[in-house]
């Protein structure tokens, strides 16, 4: 992010984060494959956590931290530069899915793995939601790029 | 309009495979040099189908791919359901000895993905002057387990959804979603345990870190091709057995572990200068 203060980064990750509910809820088909599901999660960006409610499929809310005794399901963090580059519109080897952040020892999860894991499809895309809008290939673009 | 068939064809093969009768499906197209080709963990020969498709390639070799027991349309063996499949080096190795052999192929290419990639190292070091030559795709010598794989077969998760959550991230992010989704189909049909038995190969005993060094990627030549994306055999992983082997390899750009179903042309592309190598040797 050359020419970009960190400040103005987390301007506009904190944008995007809060931009998610409106993003899945508008797939239809993202809710229709997560319409079993009903947990809260946290997600947390570094040092700053949010809250991710969903009800049927539906993200009702995201609510940031700091909190009063927490209440979740499963908790996945991973420090905020990991994040910014997973949500890259195509992302680098070894950002583009959040196992390879696990394998990587880049993101911790814990917590109640039932929900996450029986909804892994939907949760992953749920994850990667602010891909849709992000700008910006690959510095050694790859050809013929298509989604 | 004359039905609009593609030119493989499939058959059942009966035969004697781990002491056991099997009934397996085998699909082949082409004629020439037999190429024989092992499909990833959890999955079946479908993910073959650009190759079987692509007269390039069909031309000059005859491509065949079976599908394993437990796998895509070959069933498990009579009385699976008292037993746990667990995939295991000393079968896997049989089983490719004795399909060819039923098959009677004289001295085939063998390319494997991914477990199959693994596979073909062990070939390599134990039976590579019964092979023309050898190609890993997705090859490691070891992949350390970094997710529990209890996921995978248990009552109240759906195999087969978790299964393609496990590994979608697996295909590189320019894959063409036709090709993306057709690729995690094969994992959403998967048989209950089937991935997870096949894993047991892959991340605990088909573990060939000890025996790298006694290959040589030149006697019989090995070919290895493994995708930018793939962070299970990871490029490092490939070029640590090619350094250690004298086998070649190649890292494909835009490409992630499944190479050969995710974007069958990319892939193709990588493949033909390797295939036209083996046949001008």
């Amino acid at each position: 992010m050359a020419g970009t203060s960190p400040a103005m980064t987390w301007v506009r990750t904190k944008a995007m984060i809060e931009h998610i509910p409106e993003l899945v809820n508008s797939d239809e088909n993202l809710v229709r494959r997560g319409r079993f599901l009903s947990t809260t999660f946290l997600m947390e960006i570094g040092d700053q956590g949010y809250l991710v409610k969903i009800i049927e499929g539906r993200i009702v809310s995201i609510t940031p931290g700091p909190f009063v005794t927490p209440n979740y399901s499963f908790a996945l963090r991973a420090p905020k530069d990991e994040w910014e580059m997973f949500w890259k519109k195509v992302p680098e080897p070894g950002h583009n899915d959040i196992f390879a952040l696990f394998k990587r020892g880049k993101l911790v999860i814990e917590g109640d793995l039932h929900p996450f894991m029986a909804n892994l499809l939907y949760i992953k895309d749920v994850l990667a939601a602010p891909r849709k809008e992000a700008k910006g290939e690959r510095s050694d673009a790859v050809n013929g790029a298509k989604r | 309009m004359s039905p609009r068939f593609e030119p493989i064809t499939g058959r059942y093969l009966n035969m004697t495979l781990l002491d056991r009768p099997h009934r397996l499906y085998v699909e082949e197209a082409g004629r020439g040099i037999p190429l024989l080709c092992l499909h990833t963990a959890g999955s079946d020969g479908r993910q073959y189908r650009g190759l079987l498709n692509d007269r390039r390639v069909t031309d000059n070799y005859r491509v065949i791919v079976f599908d394993m027991p437990w796998h895509g349309k070959s069933s498990p063996p009579e009385g699976y359901q008292n037993e746990e499949y667990k995939l295991t080096s000393r079968d896997y190795v049989r089983m490719i000895l004795e399909i060819s052999a039923a098959l009677e192929l004289d001295k085939p290419v063998v390319m494997g993905c991914s477990i199959g990639g693994r596979i073909v190292l062990y070939l390599a070091h134990q039976h590579a002057k019964q092979f023309r030559a050898i190609i890993g795709l997705e090859t490691a010598a070891h992949v350390a387990p970094y997710y529990d794989v209890n996921w995978l077969h248990r009552g109240d998760v759906h195999g087969g959804e978790v299964s393609a959550g496990v590994v979608s991230g697996l295909v590189a992010p320019t894959a063409p979603d036709n090709h993306r989704w057709e690729t995690l189909w094969h994992y959403l049909q998967s048989g209950p345990g089937v991935f997870k038995g096949d894993l047991h190969f892959y991340k605990v005993d088909g573990d060939i870190r000890d025996k790298i060094d006694q290959i040589d990627g030149r006697t019989t030549p090995l070919y290895l091709l493994t995708g930018e994306y793939d962070y299970s055999c990871t490029s490092e992983g490939t070029l640590d057995v090619a350094k250690r082997t004298g086998a070649q390899a190649t890292i494909m750009k835009g490409l992630g572990h499944f190479p050969m179903s995710e974007d069958p042309p990319k892939f193709i592309g990588y493949l033909l200068p390797m295939l036209e190598k083996i046949r001008n040797a």
